[in-house]
């Protein structure tokens, strides 16, 4: 695990990213914070709609209107708030300092261009490389990302790339520049289960070699276990629970963390009854009032229909978002987990912990 | 390909579906200005049975021919050879009304319930259609028996009025249960029928699926790329490897002691949640090779790990033969073999086959 930082790498504040739509106000992201080591792995986990995605392109002002950012979010990355960035000097943090891969690769590169071309064009654009300096970066950074005769394969068009290959491409875009933060959204998802073992490989490598701190979103706990040192488990565009992997997997604190563990087809358990979850995830126009968990929580009691949870800090690293957690939580030290930042103004609804 | 490869597990005096050497080729034109064309073996020389009540798991990567095989036994796809006998008839051999008949007894849950129901017509109306087609009912009875059904799977009775976009995607997978289950088959082929859904709602349509099974006495081919949720509902498993089975045994000794190094290197690759667990696991080199230009001898053979691979793999293909008690694989290998050491060294071997089980393989799940 790395050391920890006198300064992180980025903190978020109360991210809350809103869609104005006409079926109404839909909080896809409301009240985020939480913050990352340089080169470390933080997984995300959670179910569709839970705005981890979302997460994700707010933290590269890439959300697109109706969705709007809310007043009052921050990000801090490399000690400069980038919410107040003009459009021009965000530009230079995407591609730059932090760069995103996303789940489907084909759809993420375009098809008229060869993929050296692709990724040259990102040295030239960020770097003001040549053209001949851009595009033996481009080989090297295929080399780097393990594409076997890169040289042949720049001049290739991503369709004549398999969907792992095209993946590694994606890879060694973000990369050129390299980058302290990347943002990897569900990039092993489309994969097959050996490709993903190769990506996953390859993402590890990467981090080793260049220290670059790694944002894994996901659904799949079994990727988190493997991959991420941190985790925070979304729901309802909140975190509702933040760990280290082993203190999540060991003993999770929130009520959907085990219910998504439980809920897993797991070895030795073949052909018994899934421990399930009811109901679904509701929509972001409709989250219930108090706890928005609560209408699928086996262990609800009346105050959480009256009162939203806040995040509560069960010791220094472990923190959740439950009512029954506080009881667990008393006597844990103060200035907790790292999604409460101390000396960070208090979330809306903090408490004293 | 030598006859059926059926660990049979004992229940049922015969298979309800005999498959054998079945091969769905697909001709493939190269190129806007013709130059040749190639064969897509999609699938490629397949045997098995499914016998009465139990879940067959199919599982491969893509382009491994599972969703071809999978449509193959439905005749959604027309196989090149090979032969499909459901409950003794000659599937095959149907045209027409007797083939229409005979679809009343073999259904298919699809992995996409958002573009597997008809937009335009009401749930009720969806499900009603096969119980109309097939007349097992009409009017007011074949309306109460879509509210029935829509119980069963665990949605309100009145929401045979709405239409499929009212509903999330496991309200809309657990509708096209019901629209499979109406014209009461015996046979149901699910082709990932959770892959599309959340965790917590995938749980909940394993668990319905197991119900049914059990209330109703069904029998699936449970197709899935995902090795987690096949264990959880087969009780024997096939791995595909392009376009052919490379091995099939129980869930059990499958998952325990996998003999080929495909589905050794499969099993080992599945992200296990502990992070507890220090992580051996076999990274296969490359990309599956394209079903339209399968390597010759062994189709694993450029990508296989086991310490004995010589020239024999890539000249001998490897028959699907016993190598355990109900557990058949494909591998040269892997001893037994019908396949002699004469016949091997012939084909230019220099390793005598050995028995390989990677740690990696077994001790990533977690197993005992």
């Amino acid at each position: 695990m790395t050391p920890p930082a006198p300064a992180p790498l980025l903190r978020v504040e109360n991210l809350r990213t809103y869609f104005h739509t006409p079926g109404g106000l839909a909080r896809a992201v409301d009240g985020v914070s939480f913050s990352m080591a340089r080169g470390e792995t933080v997984g995300v986990v959670g179910e569709s709609g839970c705005g981890k995605s979302v997460t994700a392109l707010s933290l590269l002002r890439l959300v697109q209107p109706p969705g709007r950012i809310e007043e009052g979010s921050r990000i801090w990355f490399e000690g400069r708030d980038l919410m107040t960035l003009a459009p021009e000097e965000i530009r230079q943090v995407r591609g730059n300092r932090i760069a995103m891969v996303f789940q489907e690769p084909m759809t993420a590169l375009n098809p008229v261009f060869t993929v050296g071309d692709q990724i040259a064009e990102v040295a030239r654009v960020h770097d003001g490389a040549s053209r001949r300096a851009a595009w033996e970066r481009a080989i090297e950074m295929l080399s780097l990302v393990g594409i076997p005769s890169p040289r042949e394969r720049a001049s290739h068009y991503p369709h004549q790339l398999s969907g792992g290959m095209r993946q590694r491409v994606l890879i060694a875009m973000a990369l050129v520049m390299n980058p302290a933060l990347l943002i990897a959204d569900e990039p092993t998802t489309a994969l097959d289960v050996t490709i993903q073992a190769q990506i996953l490989e390859l993402l590890a490598r990467v981090q080793a070699q260049f220290g670059t701190a790694i944002l894994l979103i996901t659904h799949d706990l079994g990727v988190v276990a493997e991959a991420a040192t941190r985790v925070l488990v979304m729901y309802g565009g909140q975190v509702v629970e933040e760990a280290p992997v082993r203190t999540l997997f060991a003993a999770p604190a929130h009520p959907y963390t085990r219910g998504l563990m439980q809920a897993m087809p797991r070895v030795g358990m073949a052909r018994e009854r899934l421990v399930t979850i009811p109901g679904s995830v509701p929509p972001p126009t409709a989250w219930p009032t108090g706890c928005r968990f609560r209408d699928r929580c086996g262990s609800a009691f009346d105050r959480c229909a009256r009162e939203a949870p806040t995040l509560v800090a069960l010791d220094a690293a472990h923190a959740a978002r439950c009512h029954l957690a506080e009881g667990a939580a008393s006597g844990a030290p103060s200035g907790a987990a790292s999604g409460v930042p101390s000396g960070a103004a208090p979330p809306r609804t903090a408490r004293p912990l | 390909m030598n006859a059926a490869p059926s660990p049979a597990p004992g229940t049922g005096a015969r298979p309800l579906l005999e498959v054998r050497d079945l091969r769905t080729h697909f001709v493939q034109s190269r190129g806007l200005f013709g130059g040749g064309r190639t064969v897509v073996r999609a699938v490629d020389g397949v045997s098995f049975d499914l016998w009465p009540g139990e879940t067959l798991g199919i599982v491969g990567e893509s382009g491994c021919g599972k969703t071809t095989l999978g449509r193959t036994i439905l005749r959604l796809v027309e196989p090149t050879s090979g032969t499909i006998r459901f409950d003794g008839s000659d599937l095959l051999a149907l045209e027409g009304r007797a083939l229409r008949a005979m679809r009343r007894h073999l259904q298919i849950i699809f992995q996409d319930p958002f573009s597997s129901l008809n937009p335009r017509l009401t749930i009720g109306a969806t499900i009603k259609e096969g119980i109309v087609v097939h007349r097992l009912a009409e009017g007011a009875e074949a309306d109460a028996r879509v509210r029935r059904l829509l119980e069963e799977v665990g949605l309100r009775p009145e929401y045979a009025s709405r239409y499929p976009h009212e509903f999330s995607g496991g309200q809309r997978q657990r509708v096209g249960i019901a629209r499979a289950l109406a014209v009461e088959p015996r046979l149901i082929v699910c082709d990932e029928p959770v892959s599309a859904l959340d965790v917590s709602v995938q749980a909940q349509v394993i668990n319905l699926l197991q119900d049914l099974q059990r209330d109703r006495g069904l029998t699936y081919l449970f197709i899935a790329h995902d090795l987690s949720v096949v264990e959880h509902m087969a009780t024997r498993v096939a791995v595909m490897y392009l376009g052919r089975i490379v091995e099939l045994a129980t869930a059990r000794d499958l998952y325990r002691h996998p003999v080929m190094p495909y589905t050794q290197a499969l099993l080992s690759a599945v992200p296990v949640p502990d992070p507890t667990r220090v992580r051996q696991r076999i990274v296969l080199a490359g990309d599956v090779p394209s079903p339209a230009a399968p390597p010759p001898g062994c189709v694993f053979h450029p990508r296989c790990h086991h310490p004995a691979r010589d020239a024999a793999c890539e000249r001998i293909v490897p028959p699907l033969e016993p190598k355990g008690d109900a557990h058949v694989a494909a591998c040269l290998k892997q001893e037994p073999t019908t396949v002699s050491w004469a016949a091997q060294q012939q084909a230019g071997a220099t390793h005598p086959p050995q028995r390989y089980l990677p740690v990696a393989a077994i001790d990533a799940r977690g197993l005992p």
